[in-house]
């Protein structure tokens, strides 16, 4: 459990919302890009920050992130940079984690990764290809370090799973809205909503609800019932389609907007 | 031997399951139907009647003599799986999974594909069973390997270049990842090799455990003894471990070469377990090639079958518990084998089967004229021509 992230989640239901996730990788367009093109997310309202951790083969990822991140390793985006962006987010007063495919972590050490994000000021870690059966050096490292996991679930998850993933997770559960990878949909399956309710009956844990998500509608139908909304490509897209850094930038922030605005219950 | 791997897919610290959670129901459901399936006597004896019916096995055991002049007299045997069915090992995991599918109720199969051979092998079985079939293929690969990239749009195949990261095969299996957890109802993602998630390294390696019975049968027939050493190439692992496990409990050294392309201190190779480190990749934890940050480093070979950042985890089990030896063979030394073979005896062998035919040379030299080796010709180089052709200047292509 972390008190920065849980305090997240508290204040946007007690404002009657869900709260506002937001994705981006760190190192795209370049390193100090995305140091501001977060700060505009932030600024447009979202209540929490992944910073993605660019990795060689992202299976989980779609087009829109696969080329992001293609694009920050090109330029030489180090693990140490991640940090620096981790630290630079968590100093706009946003509960920063960081979104990681396995290796990259292992490779850097497990209790050296969980030290040193905590030094950044990072308050938990979502590991995608990593399920709790073969976790258990990080989780010793992360109780450790006060480092909130965030683990899947999946339509596809049985029962079972739904109680072994939520045990060993103590940041939000995050669940997957589909099965697929990240990208935007023009429509979300009924999937994510008994998903989350399977989910619930299981832990006490904030349910966030991400892949697919990229329209201020979207995330209104999924605040209904989930306690955060997770997006991730349309912010890439945004600034993938804006002509330079400071259109990105406003774009960037205009999306944050009008999806902060989507996440109020009526 | 203790038996490998563990109820969870572990060969000591390798192996294991690193997977999005969206597909472990998925890879229960697979590591269920074939522990059913192994136990089934009427599963096993339809896939021995395709063996013999269909990939023509048991594959031949061939005394290689006038090759064997120029390894230094060890007395050198090949054990023919260029003469399967589609020109590779590859059909044995192939025909198994297929039939799984079948059983699983799924009508789809994907795979990624190398050098063509894996791809073509399960076209091949799409096309024997009535599957849907889509190949996913780099395309670097797509280009060096354009025959197969025919034959399995003659097979029915839908083969699709995948044209990010390296576009080579580590990329073509992160593109079949991504189709599998999008098709899981429907599909089964039949791999290609030895590597990936529990229960993939331990299933294709069963197998292809029929390569090293029939080896170990045909070499006592042959010569009355035990072999001094088995000899394979390893690109993902599936042939080498094929032909090793019939042989883990003898006192018969097990070699393994990897593509060291043009040397591994050069850094442009495919030698993980020669030049890589613990890590994970497509889902086990196995040796990899990769940098600082644990960020994968593209592989290189003149063998689109060996180019693979990574290794089936079992082999990272043997070399550490020192029951296997690997050592890698650059592309020059593959390919003056590779000649070789063609000119003594009428062979002409896939290259990645050239890199087992260079090392069984280097261990005939070492081993001496009272040696006797079984090297595993795991493909036909039909596939290769063109390479070939161009690397010895021998035709205007
Ligand atoms: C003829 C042949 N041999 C060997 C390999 C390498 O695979 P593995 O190491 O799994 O046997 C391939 C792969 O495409 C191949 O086509």
């Amino acid at each position: 459990m972390n008190a920065a992230l849980d305090a997240a989640f508290a204040r946007a239901q007690d404002e009657g919302r869900a709260a506002l996730i937001g994705y981006f990788p760190a190192g795209f367009p370049t390193v100090d890009d995305s140091i501001a093109c977060i700060a505009a997310m932030v600024a447009g309202g979202v209540d929490i920050v992944e910073i993605g951790l660019p990795y060689s083969d992202p299976l989980m990822d779609g087009p829109i992130i696969q080329r992001a991140v293609e694009q920050a390793l090109a330029q030489g985006t180090r693990t140490s940079d991640v940090l620096r962006v981790v630290a630079a987010t968590a100093a706009t007063g946003a509960p920063t984690l960081v979104m990681s495919y396995w290796n990259p972590i292992e490779h850097h050490g497990v209790e050296a990764f969980a030290t040193e994000l905590a030094a950044a000021g990072g308050v938990g870690v979502i590991t995608p290809d990593l399920t709790p059966e073969e976790a258990r050096p990080w989780i010793r490292a992360t109780d450790a370090h006060g480092i909130a996991r965030v683990f899947l679930v999946a339509p596809s998850s049985t029962t079972e799973r739904l109680g072994i993933v939520t045990q060993s997770t103590t940041g939000f559960v995050y669940a997957a809205s589909l099965m697929g990878v990240t990208g935007a949909r023009t429509s979300l399956s009924t999937q994510a909503e008994s998903l989350v309710t399977r989910t619930r009956a299981v832990t006490d844990r904030p349910v966030a609800v991400g892949l697919g998500v990229s329209t201020p509608e979207q995330v209104a139908d999924i605040a209904r019932y989930a306690d955060g909304v997770i997006v991730g490509s349309a912010f890439v897209r945004a600034v993938i389609d804006a002509p330079d850094m400071p259109a990105a930038l406003v774009a960037v922030a205009d999306l944050a907007r009008n999806l902060a605005a989507g996440t109020r219950r009526a | 031997m203790e038996q490998m791997p563990d109820s969870s897919g572990h060969f000591g610290q390798f192996g294991g399951r690193f997977v999005p959670e969206a597909l472990m129901a998925a890879f229960d459901e697979l590591d269920e139907a074939y522990r059913k399936a192994k136990g089934d006597p009427a599963f096993l004896a339809e896939l021995a009647h395709l063996h013999r019916t269909y990939t023509g096995r048991p594959s031949p055991l061939t005394e290689a003599t006038r090759f064997s002049q120029h390894a230094g007299g060890a007395r050198i045997f090949l054990k023919r799986e260029d003469l399967n069915h589609t020109g590779s090992h590859k059909i044995n995991n192939v025909l198994g999974q297929a039939l799984l599918t079948k059983r699983m109720g799924k009508t789809r199969v994907i795979a990624e594909t190398g050098a063509g051979q894996h791809g073509v092998a399960t076209a091949t079985a799409a096309a024997l069973m009535g599957l849907d079939c889509v190949v996913y293929m780099g395309e670097v690969d797509t280009q060096r390997q354009a025959l197969n990239v025919a034959r399995m749009r003659l097979l029915g195949a839908e083969v699709i270049p995948v044209t990010s990261g390296s576009r080579t095969l580590k990329d073509a299996i992160n593109e079949a990842m991504r189709d599998w957890v999008t098709n899981v109802d429907t599909t089964h993602y039949l791999l290609g090799t030895v590597a990936g998630a529990h229960p993939f390294p331990e299933m294709v390696r069963d197998f292809h455990r029929i390569i090293g019975i029939e080896a170990r049968e045909q070499i006592l027939e042959a010569t009355g003894a035990l072999p001094t050493a088995v000899a394979a190439c390893v690109g993902g692992g599936s042939n080498a471990i094929g032909i090793f496990h019939a042989f883990l409990d003898d006192p018969v050294a097990l070699w393994g070469f990897e593509a060291g392309g043009e040397g591994v201190e050069t850094g442009r190779h495919s030698a993980c377990l020669t030049g890589g480190e613990p890590g994970v990749l497509h889902g086990a934890r196995s040796y990899v090639m990769q940098d600082a940050d644990g960020q994968t480093i593209e592989s290189h070979s003149i063998s689109a079958g060996l180019d693979y950042p990574s290794v089936g985890p079992e082999h990272a089990w043997l070399k550490d518990s020192g029951r296997a030896q690997y050592l890698p063979v650059n592309d020059d030394r593959a390919m003056d084998a590779f000649a070789l073979l063609c000119r003594t005896e009428g062979i002409i062998p896939a290259i990645e089967s050239a890199h087992a035919l260079a090392g069984a040379i280097h261990l005939g030299h070492e081993l001496g004229p009272d040696a006797t080796i079984v090297v595993n010709l795991s493909g036909r180089g039909d596939k290769d021509v063109v390479t070939a052709a161009r690397w010895f200047g021998l035709a205007d292509v």
